[in-house]
C-alpha cells in the first residue's frame, strides 16, 4: 500500500491500537510520560497533529535526525503550546479539515510557564485536547520544584534539610482552575489505568470544544523509585486519594473512580526517595505526614471517592488482561 | 481608483486582499486600528479569515506560527512592547522557517513609557532572522504587505513590514488599493511544502546537537541572503502588475551628481524629499530610502553611494553605549569601497519627536568636516541635568 491509497479510516481499522509514539526513543526506564503519551495516541491517532511543549517528552523523542513520532508533530517553545495548538486548530477550521489537534505539555509547561497560553486557548473555545503529563517537577532540567510538586516533596530547588521539609507550598489545584473555564470536558487520569486513559481521550475528542486531561505520570529518576515500580506508584497515588481520578463536564463533576478502601498515604510515600525525609524520627516529619494524609482525606471527601456497596472500584475497574481481544 | 484611507485601514484591506486565512493579534497602540479594521470586515462578512483575538502578543505570534505550520496563510501585527514580548517566538518562527507576515507599527520602547513613533522596537529584533522591510508611505505599506506574503512563501522565511506608528498608521492618504484579481494573480493560494499533514507525518522543532546546529544556522543565513534577489524581483513583478514599485532593496531620489547623501528608513524619507524641494540650498542632494534592512543590502548600498563624498544616516533608534545601529552597518558596508564616503550618523525623532522640514538644512549646515561620534541630532540640551547622566 502506498500513502496515496491509504485513507485514514483504513489506517485506523488496520491498526486498532494505533501506535503514534513508537519505540526507540530515549526515555528513562519506567518513564510514565512515555507510556502516557503512547496511550493517548492509541486512542486519538492517527488523524491528529500535535503541538508539544519543551520538556522531557520533546527531548527524548526527537534527537535530530531521529524521531519517534508517527503523527505530525511540532515543538515550538516551552510556554506557548496552548497558543500554537490554537493556531493549528484555527488553520484546520479555515481549511475545513477534521484533523484533531492535541497539545502535549509537562506540569512545568502547563501549571507554570505555559499557563496563560493554555487559559487563553480554553477561553476562546479552540477544539484542542490539551494533555498535561504531570510528573510533578521540572524533570528535564533536573528535578526542580514546580507549582505541581506535592507538598513536602524534595526536589533540587526544594530540598529537605535541617531547616526545611521539602516543598513548603501546596500542589496547585489545576483541575479546579481549568474547570472554572467551563470547558466541555476536563479529567484526571493515571498511567496505572491505561483503559481509563484511553476512554477519557475518546470522551474528550467526542465532545466539541476544548478539553483537558491531566495524566499522572511517575518519573522514577525524579521521584526516587525503581523504574519497575512506576505503575505501582501511580496506582497508589490514586488509591490513597492523593491523585483522585475525576471527570468534569462544564465544570461539574460527572464521574470519579471510587476507592473501596483508601490506603494510607504512607503506602505511596514510602516507595519514593522524594519523601524519604518524612520517615525520619522527627516531629516535623510526622506533622507533614499528617498534613499529606489530611490532603488525601480532603480529596476523598471533596470528590466523594468512597465506593458505595456494589459500585466499581480500583480493584476491578481496570484489570489488565493479556492475550486476546474479548475484553476490548 | 485612489481613495482616501487611513494607513491602518489600507493595510487591513491589503491583508484581506492577500486572503490571509488566520489572523491573530493583541491590541497595542498604534497597531490597534489595523486589527480593528480586519475584525470589522470579518463581522461584516467582507473577510473570511479566522480571527483569533489572543490574550497576549506572545500568543499572537504563537497562534500564527501554529496556523502557518498547519497549512494556512497567517498574519499578525504588533508594536513596541508587544514586539518585545513576541521576541522568543519571533526567533523560533524564523528558525523553523515559517512563512508569515507581520506588520510592526513602529513605536518607542519603555522606559520611559512612550506610545509615539520611533524604530527602536523593530531594530531590537533585527537579528531574529526575519526579513525587515520599511515603508516610507502608506501606498508602500499596502503594496509591501502583499509583496511580503510572496517573499515569505517563496523563501520560507517570515517577513516584518515596518510602518511608522501614527505617522503612517493613523494618517489618511490617497491610496490605490489593488483589484482582487490582480492580487490573486500575484499571490497564488498558500502552499507550504512542510505543512503538518497526518498522511505524511513529519517532526518539526527537534532538539539539534552541536553536530548539526551550525549547519542549520548557515541554511537560515543563506535563505535571508537569497532574499536580496527575491525582494527586488517581487517588487518588479508587482510593478508590472500594478504600475507601482515600492523600492526594491533601496530607493534613491534627488540628484545623481550630488556629493552629499542622506539615508533613512521609513516615513522620514518623505519629509526629506519634501525638504529637498523646499530648500534649494540643500541641493544637489541624493536621498536613499533603505527599504530592506534585513537582509542588509550591502552591494546595493555601495552602488547607491557611488560618487558621494559624505553620507548622512538618520535613524530612529539608538544602541545605548554604542551609538548608531544603521550607521554602523552602513559604514561597514561602504568601507569596502575604494573611496568610501564619510558616514555621519544621527538619531532623530526618538519617542515621536517631530521631524520638521527644516531639520534638513539645519542638519546639512551643521555637519563637521569629519564625522563626529554618533549623537541624537534633535536633542534639547537645556532639558538635560547639568553634568548629569
Amino acid at each position: 500500500m502506498t500513502n496515496e491509497t491509504v485513507s485514514l479510516d483504513n489506517l485506523r481499522a488496520n491498526q486498532p491500537r494505533f501506535s503514534g509514539l513508537t519505540s526507540g526513543h530515549r526515555a528513562c526506564l519506567g518513564c510514565g510520560q512515555a507510556l502516557a503519551a503512547r496511550l493517548v495516541l492509541e486512542a486519538a491517532g492517527p488523524d491528529v497533529m500535535i503541538a508539544n511543549a519543551t520538556g522531557c517528552l520533546e527531548i527524548f523523542t526527537t534527537p535530530w535526525p531521529e524521531s519517534a513520532w508517527r503523527v505530525p508533530w511540532l515543538h515550538s517553545l516551552f510556554e506557548n503550546t496552548g497558543a500554537v495548538a490554537a493556531g493549528m486548530e484555527a488553520a484546520l477550521k479555515a481549511q475545513g479539515k477534521s484533523t484533531r489537534v492535541l497539545a502535549f505539555g509537562g506540569d512545568g509547561g502547563t501549571f507554570d510557564i505555559g499557563f496563560q497560553a493554555l487559559s487563553g486557548m480554553l477561553e476562546r473555545g479552540h477544539e484542542v485536547l490539551y494533555v498535561c503529563f504531570d510528573n510533578e517537577a521540572y524533570m528535564n532540567t533536573g528535578i526542580q520544584r514546580s507549582s505541581s510538586t506535592p507538598h513536602a516533596a524534595a526536589t533540587t530547588t526544594s530540598p529537605a534539610g535541617r531547616a526545611r521539609m521539602g516543598k513548603r507550598h501546596l500542589k496547585k489545584d489545576i483541575l479546579s482552575i481549568i474547570a472554572a473555564h467551563h470547558i466541555p470536558y476536563a479529567a484526571t487520569a493515571s498511567v496505572a489505568y491505561p483503559a481509563d486513559v484511553r476512554k477519557k481521550v475518546r470522551r474528550a475528542l467526542a465532545l466539541p470544544g476544548p478539553s483537558f486531561l491531566l495524566v499522572h505520570s511517575p518519573c522514577p529518576l525524579g521521584w526516587g523509585h525503581e523504574g519497575a515500580l512506576s505503575i505501582e506508584v501511580a496506582r497508589l497515588a490514586v488509591e490513597t486519594g492523593l491523585f483522585p481520578l475525576v471527570e468534569l463536564e462544564r465544570g461539574s463533576v460527572v464521574g470519579v473512580l471510587p476507592l473501596r478502601e483508601p490506603k494510607p498515604v504512607t503506602e505511596y510515600l514510602k516507595l519514593q526517595g522524594r519523601f524519604a525525609h518524612l520517615f525520619a524520627d522527627d516531629p516535623r516529619a510526622r506533622e507533614e505526614l499528617a498534613h499529606l494524609q489530611a490532603l488525601a482525606d480532603a480529596n476523598i471527601e471533596r470528590y466523594g471517592l468512597r465506593a458505595t456497596a456494589g459500585g466499581l472500584d480500583t480493584e476491578s475497574a481496570d484489570t489488565v488482561r493479556r492475550g486476546g481481544g474479548q475484553w476490548a | 481608483m485612489r481613495q482616501p484611507l487611513e494607513g491602518s485601514q489600507a493595510i487591513a484591506r491589503a491583508v484581506v486582499a492577500a486572503r490571509a486565512q488566520v489572523v491573530a493579534a493583541y491590541p497595542i497602540t498604534p497597531q490597534t486600528h489595523i486589527v480593528e479594521h480586519i475584525a470589522r470586515m470579518v463581522a461584516d462578512g467582507a473577510a473570511s479569515c479566522e480571527l483569533v483575538s489572543v490574550e497576549s502578543e506572545f500568543s499572537a505570534a504563537s497562534v500564527v506560527l501554529g496556523a502557518a505550520m498547519a497549512g494556512s496563510r497567517a498574519y499578525t501585527a504588533t508594536a513596541s512592547q508587544g514586539l518585545l514580548l513576541m521576541g522568543e517566538v519571533l526567533y523560533n518562527i524564523a528558525g523553523l522557517r515559517v512563512p508569515l507576515v507581520m506588520t510592526v507599527a513602529n513605536r518607542a520602547l519603555s522606559a520611559p513609557l512612550s506610545i509615539w513613533n520611533d524604530q527602536q522596537d523593530s531594530m531590537a529584533m533585527r537579528d531574529a532572522g526575519w526579513v525587515q522591510l520599511y515603508c516610507s508611505d502608506n501606498q508602500e505599506a499596502v503594496d509591501t504587505t502583499i509583496q511580503a506574503f510572496r517573499i515569505a512563501e517563496t523563501l520560507e522565511v517570515p517577513v516584518m513590514v515596518c510602518v511608522d506608528g501614527f505617522t503612517l498608521t493613523h494618517t489618511l492618504e490617497a491610496i490605490e488599493l489593488p483589484e482582487q484579481e490582480v492580487v490573486d494573480r500575484f499571490l497564488p493560494p498558500y502552499r507550504f511544502a512542510r505543512a503538518l499533514d497526518p498522511l505524511h507525518p513529519k517532526t518539526f522543532g527537534t532538539l539539534v546537537g552541536p553536530e548539526y546546529y551550525a549547519e542549520m544556522r548557515e541554511l537560515h543565513h543563506r535563505a535571508l541572503l537569497a532574499a536580496l534577489e527575491v525582494i527586488p524581483r517581487v517588487d518588479e513583478e508587482w510593478a508590472a502588475a500594478t504600475g507601482r514599485a515600492s523600492g526594491g532593496l533601496l530607493r534613491m531620489e534627488g540628484d545623481s551628481e550630488a556629493r552629499t547623501g542622506v539615508l533613512t528608513l521609513g516615513s522620514i524619507f518623505g519629509t526629506l524629499a519634501d525638504a529637498r524641494e523646499v530648500y534649494a540650498d540643500c541641493r544637489p542632494l541624493r536621498l536613499v530610502h533603505l527599504r530592506c534592512f534585513r537582509p542588509f543590502p550591502a552591494a546595493a548600498l555601495r552602488a547607491a553611494a557611488a560618487g558621494l563624498e559624505r553620507l548622512v544616516v538618520l535613524e530612529r533608534a539608538i544602541s545605548p553605549g554604542a551609538g548608531g545601529i544603521v550607521t554602523a552597518e552602513v559604514r561597514a558596508a561602504l568601507a569596502e569601497l575604494d573611496r568610501p564616503p564619510q558616514v555621519h550618523g544621527f538619531a532623530v525623532g526618538l519617542g515621536g519627536r517631530d521631524v520638521p522640514l527644516d531639520l534638513l538644512p539645519r542638519l546639512l549646515a551643521s555637519l563637521p568636516p569629519r564625522p563626529g561620534p554618533f549623537r541624537i541630532f534633535d536633542l534639547d540640551v537645556q532639558k538635560l541635568p547639568e553634568g548629569g547622566s
